[in-house]
């Protein structure tokens, strides 16, 4: 089955793992910008970030017929700068023109500390300004849910806020009930010991329905699976859902999503 | 939808026991270790989670990712000045 895997962080990736997604199935990713592992140390080296995310790993990926696309931000554990922050937020725009970019992301929160809300403000307001749709980060394990209603709090406030247009990532079963019923679109992150497995994945999926939901690897340098998404539609088959389902949650949603972004015009392969 | 129960009981029933079996033993090896000096709140949370799952009310997912989750404070922004 063709599906697209919204969160994946190709950057940190091998090549080898591009040709194993294309054998699974993927015909199209996003890459939001995210944490390197190490706090950088100014305005340049995220300059050179951006250009990797929209001009290096476009190529990489379409060596194996993948689509590449992404999303712009300083992510919220580095945000805890706010200079930096202000710094790379207004460097941002340079890059908004590029073919593949989505939007602002992923921004969020990661420890709830108010730096990293004032950074999330303004790159709310970075958002609106350039009709930006937005991907966002929730917090880990035990901060996620207090940081998941400090998101949403934020977002609800700002009536400029499309919410068609936000993703609210990495939901598990106490927060994607209020991401859902406010309107926004969900992710649902394949980390078997941190986030979500497959299985539970799929429980949500048949909770809550099919609206406004995808399922994601966040695949990056840390242990985690760029082939989750396989995973999942193995377990929803081997479960009995329909091939329609499956497909809506993994493509289509996906594609939904992105359609409304300035620079999407990917063609489907016929 | 997904299977009735006594189709999903005969896929789980043993999975299940692998889990519980692990948990365990992994309780027996956190007490060969001998004592914690003072309290560890996780080990509290352990045992609320083990007891949700106990309840026979649902959601149990949701109320274990309660049990291991810090407070929300509606009233945060103004806490924060933000
Ligand atoms: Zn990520």
């Amino acid at each position: 089955m063709d599906y697209i895997d919204p969160h994946i962080h190709m950057v940190s990736r091998i090549t080898d793992d591009y040709e194993t997604l294309a054998r699974m199935g993927c015909v199209a990713i996003s890459e939001p910008a995210f944490w390197a592992g190490f706090d950088r140390g100014s305005v340049d080296g995220f300059r050179d970030y951006f250009r990797q995310l929209t001009q290096v790993e476009p190529r990489r990926a379409a060596q194996y017929g993948i689509a590449h696309f992404t999303w712009l931000c300083i992510n919220a554990k580095e945000a805890e700068n706010v200079t930096l922050s202000r710094e790379v937020i207004a460097m941002i725009p340079e890059f908004l023109d590029a073919p593949n970019v989505l939007g602002i992301g992923e921004i969020g929160l990661n420890k709830n500390t108010k730096n990293e809300a004032t950074v999330f403000l303004e790159h709310l307001e970075l958002a609106v300004t350039h009709r930006q749709s937005v991907l966002i980060h929730t917090p880990h394990l035990e901060d996620k849910y207090q940081g998941t209603r400090m998101i949403l709090d934020m977002l609800c406030d700002d009536s400029r806020i499309d919410r068609g247009r936000v993703l609210v990532d990495h939901v598990e079963e106490h927060t994607i009930g209020p991401v859902l019923d406010a309107g926004f679109w969900a992710g649902m992150t394949l980390y078997p010991v941190t986030k979500c497995t497959p299985a539970r994945a799929a429980d949500m999926v048949e909770q809550f329905g099919s609206e406004r939901l995808m399922v994601n690897s966040a695949g990056d340098w840390g242990p985690s699976k760029p082939t989750a998404v396989p995973d999942f539609i193995f377990e929803m088959r081997s479960r009995g859902h329909s091939e329609s389902l499956i497909r809506k949650i993994v493509y289509e949603n996906p594609l939904e999503f992105f359609r409304q972004s300035e620079h999407f015009d990917w063609q489907p392969r016929a | 939808m997904s299977a009735d129960t006594p189709t999903l009981l005969d896929r789980q029933f043993l999975t299940m026991r692998a889990k519980l079996l692990e948990l365990a033993a992994d309780w027996d090896r956190l007490e060969r270790g001998g004592e914690l000096a003072g309290n560890d709140s996780r080990l509290e949370q352990l045992r609320d989670a083990v007891r949700v799952l106990l309840e026979e009310s649902r959601p149990r997912a949701e109320k274990v990712q309660t049990i291991f989750s810090r407070r929300y404070d509606p009233s945060w922004r103004s806490a924060m000045n933000i």
